[in-house]
């Protein structure tokens, strides 16, 4: 054995190759080789019929049924009631107003998501006060300013899932932080309330708490005095979230070291000051992933509003797929609302992880 | 970079010893990781009883070096034997070496979910297959060892660093081992801890232990090392007895390191 | 600063004192609130001539169910439909919570594994299916699925023992003989033996070090012991195979579609997010804890069972129970495929069989609430026991 110098050795097998890749990864042991080989077996049944189902036997252009051939997916399907998906019965003539609201939230709205966006305190207040109205305005009408009224039972598909989230997270994020507050407020009374509300709404299944809303707020209310069927899902969909949204802001707000309250309280600040100025700006910082979490959740939950029979995006898609004219292509249905939902969950996430990172490298420094 | 070879080459190297029988023997070692080379042909023989103590800056291999000698990290060429074992990636000889060598971390590493007891008696009934009577007999016998007897039924998290640092050797030391590896075991320590835990390892070095240390504490090398060895950027730079290596180290690099380690 | 410039208002300076204004003013507006609302039901409930109260249960529901645990006609009484109901909604939580659990340990120690294959593919099941509504993922099974299946005469079939077609799973159903006496003996001695075996080979441990493969020999005796059992005594079951007659299948067990459909959807929803708790759990131990136990020597399946699983459950445990949980609160998405589950019967048909909005949802409710603070419970006293103890 020749002894060569430390610094002339070079590392073995730098090069990167594909063969001991494998070897490594897939093939390191007998029981590796064989759970590398069942997987392949589950792939190889699994995933050329999805293929071959989903894009090469698959139909993309036609008008109705006839233009699919059996044994793919019909996409055309898709395609001649896409504006029915994304619109439900709003009228066609006005269907700009909703992709106007929809403009306005992305340019006004989006760049809020971004880190180092510069003008974000001018965007996120002008946005928080001016775009609801703005968006009811231009969904609603109202009559106001020349804009006739769409009545809410016009509105569906993607555009209602939308408004139902939106709305529901705007109207929960208030009422879950005050709750939130008062759950670790000093007094009882204050404390035993916000724990009821919390524990309340948290241990319920939603689909009940749209059953009350639907059912029971009607017989709690003054004869006469009615909300229609949207009004009274929207505030199911607030009170419900805004009992998760508080035990997400309470996590934030035990994260902040009880030094942050001393020295507020020693600066003379009252309790108010203390929470707006000090202690919710850091608190609210730390559980934006946590909301983002919890507005999945809610994303996902809007689907459920099928049972006090609003036609939001997944009710559109089911009544299509037993309209007669296209039986027999509820998978395509299912598949393409799973989708959209799975792009907009699945993307949510990932920027909810990316934000956990920065917010965990900031502390770390 | 032609440092190296006389480095290695050293004429201080201690052979002779209570016995000339190697503990630990490492020649030619490398390792890389992906490109980054960490270990640059290391050798380094170890014999029965010998205490060594190895320094140098972060990220020079120091701790890398010795866990290789467990296989807590692998080796890519070049050969380890310990106690006439040859470290291979057989299974069965790594599990024979662990039984033999003992090991404390820096950061203790104890289980939280187990009483200091349990903690100690752990390997000696799951790898001894000792009845456990018998092993806490002796975890109780090194618990005194180490002074702590009265911890016993505590958990981990109820002790200080100190403490834990020296339950942990005293969990190693459950196990018998022929070979102490220390992996800068105080350098999580508040200061007034340190003293308790070299304490502990100077006893063990004074009853004839073989010891390596990882260490920054130069006065514990001064006292309780054999050789003292210096590396950096994953090379032996230097070895040599603490009375030399401290008074007349040879190398740039290790007085340099001396200069920034001994000056503050 | 002067303190008698305004004496006699200074007390609304005093914390305490503002306190208790806040809490009672709190009071006064939620009682107002309550009791506004109260009197609204009741001028309401008076002008369409509904009797508030429970009395109702007690009247027969006439109407039928398609899926009824316990004996039940059409003469039977709102009380029992409510019992039905209630045993629905358990059921399917059940056969949920023990598929969830066990598709999500497995997907979870996959996405963990070395096997890059392996856990891709994990991961693609996670972020596929959790990602998904999960009504939508019901509907799905219930209308793309199932609904697509043959008529019964066009079946799938497996060893003709076990039938899918559009009206439900058919399996086999076991029909006790005289040996199932023997046959259930055996298995409660091979279970008994079992733990005796457990507490044995411990204590053998204990004195002599020897360790003592106490799982592989109670699983041979479970496994030996009922065996043996049936081949002294005969067989314990006969089994009525389910058997198409004309067009339909007699016989068995059936499994209705839409239990089949929720149960499928409902496990695999779950299990996305059990695989993900399992993978936090796994990853919460530090790698220093895998590093001491290879360094004391411990093999790797001591080292998962001494070290890493008593750690890793800790941090499994509470989240596990909250979707457990979730799951039972998700198995109320039955009402839109028309499983008779809790929500669907008895907030759904029977309300709108009686009108008794407040009473049939009040019941729904309570019967979730008493669940999810049973689980808390649970979860507290689990926490305390199993807290890390810290100084």
């Amino acid at each position: 054995m020749t002894h060569e110098t430390a610094s002339s050795l070079q590392p073995p097998k730098v090069i990167f190759s594909p063969i001991g890749w494998m070897r490594e990864h897939l093939f390191s042991s007998v029981w590796n080789s064989i759970l590398t080989l069942i997987t392949l077996y589950i792939l190889w049944l699994l995933v050329p019929p999805v293929i071959e189902w989903a894009f090469l036997k698959a139909s993309w252009v036609g008008t109705s049924r006839d233009d699919c051939t059996p044994g793919g997916a019909c996409w055309v399907f898709i395609a001649q009631r896409w504006s029915q998906f994304m619109y439900g019965f709003y009228p066609e003539a006005l269907r700009w107003r909703v992709d106007l609201a929809g403009i306005l939230a992305v340019l006004w709205g989006g760049p809020l998501l971004f880190q180092r966006f510069p003008w974000k305190k001018l965007f996120g207040f002008s946005f928080l006060i001016g775009y609801p109205l703005i968006a009811w305005w231009l969904l609603y009408g109202g009559d106001l300013f020349g804009m006739t009224t769409v009545p809410t039972d016009q509105w569906g598909g993607l555009m209602l899932t939308l408004v139902i989230a939106a709305v529901g997270i705007a109207g929960a994020m208030p009422l879950g932080i005050l709750f939130a507050l008062g759950r670790r407020s000093e007094l009882p009374v204050i404390k035993a309330v916000s724990i009821a509300f919390i524990e309340f709404w948290r241990g319920v299944p939603l689909i009940s708490v749209l059953f009350m809303s639907s059912v029971m707020l009607p017989l709690f209310l003054p004869e006469g005095m009615n909300f229609d069927k949207l009004v009274r899902a929207l505030i199911a969909v607030v009170l419900f979230q805004a009992a998760y949204i508080a035990e997400v802001v309470r996590g934030g707000l035990q994260a902040i070291p009880k030094g942050q309250y001393e020295a507020a309280q020693a600066l003379g600040l009252n309790y108010w000051q203390m929470m707006g100025l000090i202690i919710l700006p850091q608190a609210l910082k730390l559980v934006i992933p946590g909301i983002v979490n919890t507005f999945i959740a809610l994303f996902k939950d809007t689907s459920l509003v099928i049972i006090i029979g609003l036609s939001d995006f997944f009710m559109i898609i089911h009544r299509a797929t037993v309209d007669p004219a296209w039986l027999g292509f509820a998978t395509e249905g299912y598949v393409f609302a799973a989708a959209v939902y799975w792009i907009f969950c699945f993307g949510m996430s990932r920027y909810s992880i990316a934000l956990e990172k920065r917010l965990n490298t900031d502390h770390r420094r | 970079m032609n440092e190296t070879a006389t480095a290695t080459t050293t004429p201080n190297r201690i052979a002779s010893h209570k016995t000339a029988e190697a503990m630990i023997v490492m020649e030619h070692v490398n390792k890389w990781y992906g490109d980054f080379h960490v270990l640059k042909d290391i050798n380094l023989t170890v014999a029965r009883g010998e205490r060594i103590v190895l320094c140098g800056p972060s990220g020079s291999g120091k701790s890398t070096t010795i866990r290789c000698i467990n296989r807590l990290e692998a080796h890519q060429s070049g050969r380890i034997v310990v106690d006439g074992i040859e470290l291979s990636d057989d299974v069965r000889q790594i599990e024979a070496i662990r039984k033999e060598v003992g090991m404390v971390f820096q950061h203790f590493n104890l289980f939280p979910h187990l009483t200091v007891l349990e903690n100690c008696t752990l390997a000696p009934i799951w790898v001894k297959k000792m009845p456990k009577k018998e092993a806490e007999v002796i975890a109780m016998h090194f618990l005194e060892r180490v002074r702590i007897p009265d911890q016993a039924n505590k958990y981990p998290g109820q002790l200080s660093g100190g403490q834990q640092q020296r339950v942990a050797i005293a969990r190693a030391l459950c196990m018998k081992p022929k070979v102490m590896l220390f992996d800068e075991p105080t350098s999580a320590l508040d200061p007034e801890m340190v003293k308790e835990v070299l304490d502990t390892m100077i006893e063990l070095a004074e009853e004839g232990m073989t010891m390596l240390c990882v260490t920054h504490e130069m006065g514990f090398a001064r006292t309780v090392a054999d050789r003292v060895i210096f590396m950096d950027k994953g090379e032996i730079v230097e070895e040599a007895p603490p009375e030399v290596f401290f008074t007349n180290p040879q190398n740039e690099r290790t007085k340099q390191f001396l200069g920034q380690i001994l000056n503050h | 600063m002067k303190p008698s410039r305004s004496a006699f208002l200074s007390w609304i300076y005093d914390p305490k004192i503002r306190g208790i204004i806040a809490q009672v003013v709190t009071l006064v507006v939620l009682g107002l609130l309550v009791g506004w609302l109260a009197h609204n039901a009741v001028t309401n409930l008076a002008a369409r001539g509904i009797a508030s109260g429970f009395d109702f249960l007690n009247d027969p529901a006439g109407f039928g169910i398609l899926q009824t645990l316990i004996p039940y006609t059409e003469s039977d009484t709102y009380a029992r439909v409510f019992v039905i109901g209630l045993l629905n909604t358990l059921l399917v939580s059940a056969l949920g919570i023990v598929a969830a659990t066990i598709l999500g340990f497995i997907m979870g120690v996959a996405r963990l594994s070395k096997n890059a294959l392996v856990s891709a593919l994990a991961t693609v099941y996670i972020e596929t299916f959790r990602n998904i509504p999960p009504l939508l993922q019901i509907f799905f099974w219930y209308f793309a699925v199932l609904q697509a299946m043959p008529s019964p005469r066009q079946s799938l079939g497996w060893f003709d023992a076990v039938f899918l077609n559009i009206r439900g799973l058919y399996l086999p159903r076991p029909i006790p003989t005289e040996a199932v006496t023997a046959f259930v003996v055996a298995v409660v001695l091979a279970f008994a033996l079992w733990w005796v075996i457990a507490r044995w080979a411990k204590r053998r441990q204990d004195e002599t070090g020897q360790p003592f493969p106490v799982f592989w020999t109670g699983l041979g005796l479970v496994v030996l012991l009922p065996y043996l059992a049936s081949l002294v005594f005969g067989s314990p079951f006969t089994w009525e195979l389910p058997q198409l007659r004309g067009f339909n299948f007699v016989g068995g067990w059936v499994m209705i579609p839409e239990l089949v459909a929720l149960w499928v959807a409902l496990s695999i929803y779950t299990s996305a997010f059990i695989a993900e708790i399992v993978r936090a759990g796994i990853l919460a131990v530090p790698h220093g804890q895998t590093e001491a136990a290879m360094a004391l020597g411990l093999t790797p399946q001591q080292r998962l069972r001494l070290v890493i699983l008593p750690q890793a459950m800790r941090v499994i445990i509470p989240p596990l129970t909250s979707q457990y949980l979730n799951l039972t609160k998700n198995s109320s998405l039955a009402a839109a495929i028309g499983y008779p589950d809790l929500v669907g019967l008895f907030a759904g048909t029977v309300l709108n069989q009686t009108g008794q909005a407040i009473e049939t949802i009040a019941m729904a409710m309570a019967v979730y609430l008493t669940i999810s603070i049973m689980i808390s419970l649970f979860m507290n006293w689990y926490n305390k026991r199993m807290a890390l103890v810290e100084r």
